[in-house]
């Protein structure tokens, strides 16, 4: 008899859903310590993917980077499955349910009739886990809600096989072993030289430091002309970005601060706790510039791109003092 | 972000539902917290949500006159793009463009019609009018 499945509420899906599956195969995972070990804090910023017309900003890395990175990271045994036909996904679900197996999905966001409406957009690279099924109701923990929650046979199946951007093709994912207790500090010194050299030194101007200042050049110069709406709908979407999808507030700059103090404590490099305190502060700036943001948006204060921007370029500059000094930390670490 | 600060203030887009926010306790380490919501973020969602009806209405007034089919009207409110519902669809998108056209979209056959209500997610009879 597997060990019943506890629900904790989390702030981003997939650092929900991989935690609660190591938990669950017998390690204690926090989010913040899987978000962080899988070195998943980024900001990248793509103009040639555009959604309803809008550039797509990340404040991570892509999708299914923290499922793939703990999987390699820990040893996890994870087994993945994408399938063609809707009816073959469904019964493999149920079959792996059946067997007291707790079960990933990849979904699409649109589809979950629990989601609130405002909400449902066609965003398909949401993580869930299943943990049962009664009639036809599945047992859902999905990390971003509350409590457990349930979703009917036809919605989940029309949400593991939507069409478009990131299809999830039916994914389904999870773990086949317990793996051994890791050893926190060389696992933890390596995913942070990861997220300095990503943030720091990744070779497109797209990506990274690089890619909040390239951001901030382009809002600088939206132009008015149509009396603001489109400069509005562009700054909206970053800020829908950055805090409206379950980032843990200030584009997952938080989360990741809670990661550094929780490896200071685990492993007792103190270093790191200095940097977790520096990065909050950074991402009190991060809830400013949404702030800013929102209220040139509602008309409270005129909108003006160049002061948006202004604020960006402030950021780009704290991020790479900040990844700077993790960089040197890291390095600094002997273990 | 301090853990008394965190905003409490019933975004109306969360639909009474908490979301988990990253803040800083009394003794210094960083907790979850749960959040009725913020107000910028409501803004921003209600923007992102308004345009979409928007585009339904307007596309809705044009079916009235006659320049458009429904179908056009009932991709925006399934929140969608021709790139999307032609994803969904398996169609071209030029063809799903060509059913924009009312005199195209009356003569479409039931199979097309029934392809687009499920991807869409809504009733066949309910494609074929605008409520």
């Amino acid at each position: 008899m597997p060990p019943a499945f506890t629900h904790v509420h989390a702030s981003h899906c997939e650092s929900g859903v991989m935690s609660a599956l190591v938990r669950h195969s017998g390690l204690p995972m926090s989010e913040a310590m899987a978000f962080g070990l899988a070195s998943t804090l980024s900001f990248a910023y793509l103009p040639f993917i555009r959604i309803n017309g809008l550039p797509l900003i990340a404040y991570r890395m892509p999708p299914r980077f923290i499922i793939k990175g703990l999987h390699r990271g820990l040893g996890l045994g994870m087994r993945f499955e994408k399938f063609r036909s809707p009816e073959r996904g469904m019964a493999r679900l149920d079959e792996l349910l059946d067997a007291g197996r707790l079960v990933g999905l990849q979904t699409s966001v649109f589809w979950l009739p629990y989601f609130p409406p405002d909400l449902r957009f066609h965003f398909n690279a949401h993580n869930l886990l299943v943990y049962g099924r009664e009639g036809d109701d599945y047992l859902i923990s999905d990390p971003v809600a509350e409590t457990a929650v349930r979703c009917a046979r036809q919605d989940l199946e029309k949400a593991r096989f939507a069409k478009g951007i990131l299809a999830p093709k039916g994914l389904l994912f999870y773990a086949t072993r317990t793996p051994p207790a890791p050893d926190l500090a060389r696992l933890g010194k390596r995913a942070l030289a990861r997220t300095a050299r990503i943030m720091l030194h990744t070779p497109l101007p797209l990506i990274g430091v690089r890619g909040i200042r390239m951001l901030a050049r382009r809002v600088e110069k939206l132009s008015l002309a149509d009396g603001g709406a489109s400069a509005r709908m562009y700054a909206g979407n970053i800020v829908r970005m950055q805090e409206e999808i379950g980032t843990g507030g200030g584009g997952f700059r938080f989360l990741y601060a809670a990661f550094l103090q929780e490896l200071a404590a685990a492993t007792g490099y103190r270093a790191l706790d200095g940097l977790a305190a520096r990065l909050v502060e950074i991402g009190d700036r991060w809830r400013e510039f949404a702030l800013a943001a929102a209220r040139m948006i509602r008309g409270r204060d005129a909108l003006a791109p160049p002061a948006l921007g202004a604020r960006l370029h402030a950021l780009a500059a704290e991020e790479k003092q900040f990844f700077r000094e993790l960089d040197a930390a890291q390095r600094a670490w002997q273990c | 972000m301090r853990d008394r600060d965190v905003p409490q203030e019933g975004n109306a887009t969360l639909g009474g539902r908490r979301k988990a926010v990253y803040a800083v306790a009394e003794d210094g380490k960083l907790r979850i917290v749960p959040s009725s919501g913020w107000e910028a973020e409501e803004i921003v969602t209600r923007q992102a949500v308004e345009d979409l009806e928007r585009r339904a209405e307007a596309a809705r007034a044009r079916v009235l006159a006659g320049e458009t089919s429904p179908l056009e009207y009932h991709m925006y409110r399934a929140r969608m793009d021709v790139t999307l519902l032609s994803q969904s669809t398996g169609l071209w998108g030029w063809r799903v463009r060509r059913h924009f056209r009312p005199r195209v979209f009356e003569r479409l056959p039931r199979r097309l019609r029934l392809r687009y209500a499920e991807a869409l997610g809504i009733a066949l009879e309910t494609l074929g009018k605008v409520d």
